[in-house]
């Protein structure tokens, strides 16, 4: 079967900064992929360059069997939504406009009170008040803009979903209903996930296979089952948190 | 040995700073070219180009008015006093009425604009660097260029003018107030001098003006804030570049345009 986003050879540079050396990566169908490793290592530059968002180097990425970098953008992108590691919200716009965002505009927009119906709708999956929706993102907490974001990000029914450290700046318990959520939502509607986290309560929770990145390859990748017995050190120190081992704590 | 050294670090310093600006340049005309490209294509984001209207146009009016107002008055003030020297009083109407429309009202107008319009720009699109809200766009199949540039660059060409002849007419009053009440003019006479001695060419001149000036305001604040660095500091040093940059472009064009309409 025709894995859903496959990445081969992906390289990127900012100057002498090599970031991506060689990703090779493959995410199933309606399966969720949790990417872990240190701070600044390029999962957030994978993420992008998935995206389009940054351009890569060098290598390949097909989404669905078809290359990422070229054919119709719109379409390309029609396939995805992303919650933002800080919510991206636009604080110009109501909350409800920011969850139909995309469904106010373009070929198949919406009518007004359409797009607000389904953005309460969405608001309420993932655990938020209708009194919410006609609120600014300024005027919410960050677990709320959280769950707004990630409202947004399901909106208009995507086939896979970009978390990028979905429960950073969270206190334990709204992290924990985020992760839920996630968890929840993927199952659901049956999407492909890709997660970029710190945190391995939100591994744990989310995860079907987890892939680490480290120095600028994949330095592993595996079912979720295998993580706390896959053998391979520098996992072994990630996920326990120890300053000591073959990653070097100053970088 | 050490004279050779330091002509050499200083050639060196001249020619980065040459292929720095050469480089910002062609950013800016690309940046600027790509945004008229847009312009001629849908989609076209018209709540927003409104919202644009109505952020850089109306709530500038007050700052505008006050500036040309003022202006009008001082510059009755030291045309009378110059005018006196040769018995020329008589101009102060003329002049005012010509120095508005064809300089004062149009660039005053754009700088006070640049002041309060590119630093806004910049920093609301810097900001939306920064948290990725640009980024956000892009993922929800929007074009950044098309949903925030382009409504911008078109509300400020097009308001720009009209602010520039409310402007004009502020300043003229501003004039005439004081040439009436201080210098004890003939508010009939002032009225009809005023009326007479300008001409067309002097107020198309202006308007054209305006509408450069409006352009590079919004091109000034769009670019800087679409390009900002990171966190805090990027966004102010945006916020500078876009005031700086838009008024000494301001200035400079004045000059160009006074040329071509001389």
């Amino acid at each position: 079967m025709t894995p859903m986003i496959e990445l081969k050879g992906l390289k990127k540079s900012f100057g002498n900064n090599h970031v991506l050396r060689s990703i090779d990566l493959v995410i199933p169908k309606g399966e969720s992929m949790v990417i872990i490793g240190g701070s600044g290592t390029g999962k957030s530059v994978a993420l992008k360059c998935i995206l389009g968002l940054i351009k890569p180097d060098s290598g390949e990425i097909l989404v669905n069997g078809k290359s990422a970098l070229s054919g119709d953008r719109d379409a390309f992108l029609a396939q995805f939504g992303m919650l933002f590691q800080g919510g991206a919200l636009f604080d110009s716009l109501p909350v409800w406009q920011n969850v139909s965002f995309r469904l106010l505009r373009g070929r198949n927009k919406l009518s007004k009170a359409d797009a607000h119906e389904l953005a309460v709708e969405k608001l309420r999956r993932v655990g938020l008040k209708p009194d919410v929706a006609n609120l600014y993102p300024a005027e919410l907490s960050g677990g709320m803009q959280k769950r707004v974001g990630l409202a947004r990000a399901i909106a208009a029914e995507p086939n896979i979903i970009f978390f990028d450290e979905p429960t950073t700046g969270l206190d334990p318990i709204m992290s924990g209903v985020i992760n839920e959520l996630v968890r929840e939502i993927v199952v659901e509607m049956g999407a492909t996930a890709m997660t970029i986290t710190h945190d391995m309560s939100s591994v744990r929770a989310i995860a079907d296979k987890v892939a680490m990145i480290h120095e600028g390859i994949v330095q592993w990748t595996g079912p979720i089952g295998q993580l706390d017995d896959s053998g391979d050190p520098y996992l072994d120190q990630f996920i326990n948190a120890r300053a000591e081992g073959p990653i070097e704590a100053v970088r | 040995m050490i004279l050779l050294h330091w002509i050499d670090t200083f050639l060196a310093s001249i020619g980065r700073s040459t292929t720095a600006l050469a480089a910002s340049v062609g950013r800016v005309t690309i940046f600027a070219a790509q945004a008229v490209s847009h312009l001629m294509r849908p989609p076209f984001y018209t709540r927003e180009f409104a919202t644009q209207v109505l952020q850089i146009g109306y709530f500038s009016l007050p700052i505008v008015g006050l500036t040309a107002l003022f202006t009008g008055g001082a510059l009755a003030l030291q045309i009378y006093s110059g005018g006196a020297r040769f018995n020329a009083e008589a101009v102060v109407p003329t002049v005012v009425a010509i120095a508005m429309v064809r300089e004062l009202g149009p660039v005053l107008g754009g700088l006070m604009v640049a002041g309060r319009v590119a630093s806004s720009i910049a920093a609301e699109l810097g900001t939306m660097r920064v948290t990725e809200q640009i980024d956000a766009l892009v993922t929800l199949s929007t074009n950044p260029m098309k949903y925030l540039v382009v409504p911008r660059l078109l509300a400020a060409t097009l308001v720009m003018p009209i602010l520039a002849f409310i402007g004009d007419i502020i300043g003229i009053m501003g004039g005439f107030l004081v040439a009436t009440n201080r210098l004890n003019f003939n508010a009939a006479t002032y009225i009809n001098n005023t009326y007479d001695f300008l001409e067309f060419d002097d107020i198309f001149s202006g308007l054209v003006k305006a509408a450069v000036f409006g352009f590079i305001v919004a091109l000034m604040g769009c670019f800087h804030g679409y390009y900002s660095g990171r966190g805090a500091q990027g966004v102010a040093q945006a916020t500078t570049n876009a005031v700086v940059s838009a008024s000494v472009l301001i200035i400079a064009s004045n000059y160009v345009l006074t040329e071509v309409f001389f």
